[in-house]
């Protein structure tokens, strides 16, 4: 232990360009987010929750097809890409949403906040690149985990209700499962930002994804069937299913569109409260 | 005492400008039209009670709270006007600011990226602050120490021409106080900005050049330590006498006020001693030879950075003085044994 502080060998200049600046916020927000365990377990988690009950979820459907209901077969039928694609990701995507909550409050907790903060001290620059690098990340390991699951979820369901990836629309939604979880990633994000504590955050995206959609399904008539299809994670979904359904009231970009304007006005609410309140 | 600052030609002065400031939490004010100036080169302590809104003050230099009204600057610019804000101040608030799944190499890690600085050093910081060897061990398993060094580790990052450290002591052993008091004469010495909070006042003492103090989130004293403890503190005088009994009722004939007295045990030589105010040494001796007392010692006494600190800051619902020049009618007594200053330095 010496009581000499050494200079910085390479003379780092502290104006910096907006460029400069970028770079170095995004390889920071990376670091971050790498050197935690919590990061492994829940791709982790992602991955095989997806892989696994698309195949249990396929496999059933195979094995009870003698039985199942003929209007449901029909269902299947016109859309086995969803099925195989749709089944795992409706569970895999809670990793995502736990994942982007702990991302943020997880450094208010830790008070790891106040550090960034000092580093970082034009807030929303902050949370823009922490948002930016965690959607990149969950692009690509959605994508990682869509390719293999719609092989795996056509392959079983192959016997029954075959479908190709390079039939209409299918190519489209396995890119589209990664779509819709990198901006599921903001949108967790953008609720970790605003609630600030860990299981407030996760118990209000987890709403959202989870309770509410069966909620609306109760509302009456053409109100109801709208209120649910306008969803976040309904209507954000409509892009991993190959076909608009007979139940959508969007087409999977229309759908996709809104879940994209949800997302940027609750990030933009983050990034207000965030820069207007005490650290 | 002003210190010749010694400065590193990269260094540029840069000081803390504090105007005005304001806080307040849920309508209590915090902080208190709290103005003063932190010059480079000297190191300069920041004394309060608990609740002084010394923390406050510090995280609203830092920009991590949002002011009522007024302003803090560093260098002329406010804290999120700078563009690589760690180049420039190295903070330490709060040790509680690592996450603990993190190793304390990937949290300095993250932060010299978001200076653009290289990596190289961080492992610099970590063996100055001497947590080298535990550089990869997850926070979570840290002491108070040792989290407190990588908190200083964090301060020093940016090789910063200006520290804020609140309780940089906290926490640490003797060795690593020690250490820290050196670093931060140093850091001083070659022409740094160096602002440190404490509530240990004899810490202060030892290592600030200058202090401010508050209390209630106003202003209370701005000036040199030395100063600060020869205009606060009222001078008493140490008499020790073969007759303590007669010598006292001399003395408080002749207008003296006892204030303290020292036991045979405590001072370590079988004879008593007594704090005498309101009569100087020279008076004193006059005295006793005029009773034919034998004095074995009589010795002015400079108030202790404490005791000026407590006479300062105590019962400070009353606190309006901005200054700490005027003594107060109501003194706080003294306590039995006033340390000479020139003992702690």
């Amino acid at each position: 232990m010496t009581t000499t502080l050494a200079p910085i060998r390479t003379p780092v200049s502290t104006v910096a360009s907006r460029g400069e600046t970028t770079v170095d916020l995004l390889r920071s927000e990376w670091t971050k987010i790498r050197s935690l365990r919590s990061t492994l377990w829940s791709l982790l988690v992602l991955v095989l929750a997806t892989l696994g009950f698309t195949a249990l979820f396929t496999a059933l459907t195979v094995a009870q097809w003698a039985t199942t209901a003929p209007a449901t077969k029909a269902q299947i039928l016109a859309d086995p890409g969803r099925m195989a694609l749709g089944a795992g990701f409706q569970l895999g995507q809670l990793a995502v949403c736990v994942l982007g909550v702990l991302v943020v409050t997880g450094e208010y907790s830790s008070g790891t906040i106040r550090a960034s903060l000092l580093a970082v001290p034009t807030r929303t620059t902050m949370l823009a690149a922490k948002a930016a690098v965690f959607a990149i990340l969950i692009f690509i390991v959605g994508e990682l985990t869509a390719i293999p699951t719609f092989f795996l979820g056509a392959a079983i369901l192959h016997s029954h209700a075959p479908v190709s990836i390079t039939d209409p629309g299918v190519l489209r939604a396995v890119i589209g499962a990664g779509l819709y979880l990198a901006v599921l990633a903001v949108f967790a994000v953008a609720i970790g930002a605003l609630i600030r504590h860990t299981a407030g955050a996760i118990t209000g995206i987890i709403g959202f994804v989870l309770v509410l959609s069966p909620l609306t399904q109760l509302l009456p008539g053409s109100i109801g069937k709208h209120i649910h299809g306008y969803l976040p994670s309904e209507a954000g979904s409509l892009v991993a299913s190959p076909h608009q359904g007979v139940n959508d009231v969007l087409t999977p970009w229309q759908g996709f569109g809104v879940f994209c304007l949800e997302t940027v006005v609750l990030i933009g609410a983050a990034a207000y409260l965030l820069r207007s309140r005490d650290a | 005492m002003t210190p010749s600052p010694v400065r590193e030609h990269t260094l540029e002065k840069t000081m803390i400008e504090v105007h005005d400031l304001s806080k307040s939490y849920h309508g209590k004010l915090v902080v208190d039209r709290l103005s003063f100036t932190v010059q480079p080169g000297r190191v300069t302590g920041f004394l309060g009670p608990n609740g002084a809104g010394k923390s406050t003050t510090m995280r609203l230099i830092v920009g991590l709270d949002h002011p009522a009204s007024g302003s803090a600057t560093i260098g002329g610019r406010r804290y999120d006007q700078l563009s690589r804000p760690l180049r420039v101040v190295g903070a330490l608030l709060d040790a509680e600011s690592v996450h603990p799944g993190r190793s304390a190499h990937n949290h300095l890690l993250f932060l010299a990226q978001s200076q653009g600085l290289p990596r190289t050093r961080v492992s610099e910081v970590l063996d100055l602050v001497g947590l080298h060897d535990v550089a990869t061990d997850r926070a979570g398993t840290f002491s108070l120490g040792m989290r407190q060094r990588l908190g200083i580790a964090v301060a020093l990052l940016g090789d910063p021409e200006v520290l804020i450290l609140d309780e940089p002591i906290n926490g640490l052993d003797p060795d690593g106080i020690f250490w820290i008091r050196n670093l931060l004469k140093d850091l001083a010495s070659q022409g740094r900005t160096v602002f440190v909070s404490s509530h240990l006042m004899g810490e202060m003492a030892v290592t600030a050049d200058n202090l401010i103090v508050i209390g209630r989130g106003q202003l209370i004293a701005d000036c040199s330590t030395e100063k600060f403890i020869q205009h606060s503190s009222h001078k008493s005088v140490l008499v020790k006498s073969s007759d303590p009994d007669r010598l006292r009722a001399v003395l408080v004939d002749a207008g003296g006020q006892i204030s303290g007295e020292i036991s045979g045990q405590i001072s370590g030589q079988g004879d008593e001693g007594v704090v005498v105010r309101s009569l100087d040494a020279r008076h004193i001796g006059e005295l006793a030879a005029h009773a034919g007392i034998v004095l074995w010692e009589l010795s002015p006494q400079l108030a202790s950075l404490e005791e000026a600190f407590r006479e300062l800051t105590h019962d400070n619902r009353d606190f309006s003085a901005p200054t700490a020049a005027q003594p107060g009618a109501d003194r706080v007594p003294v306590p039995a044994i006033s340390e000479p200053a020139g003992s702690t330095r």
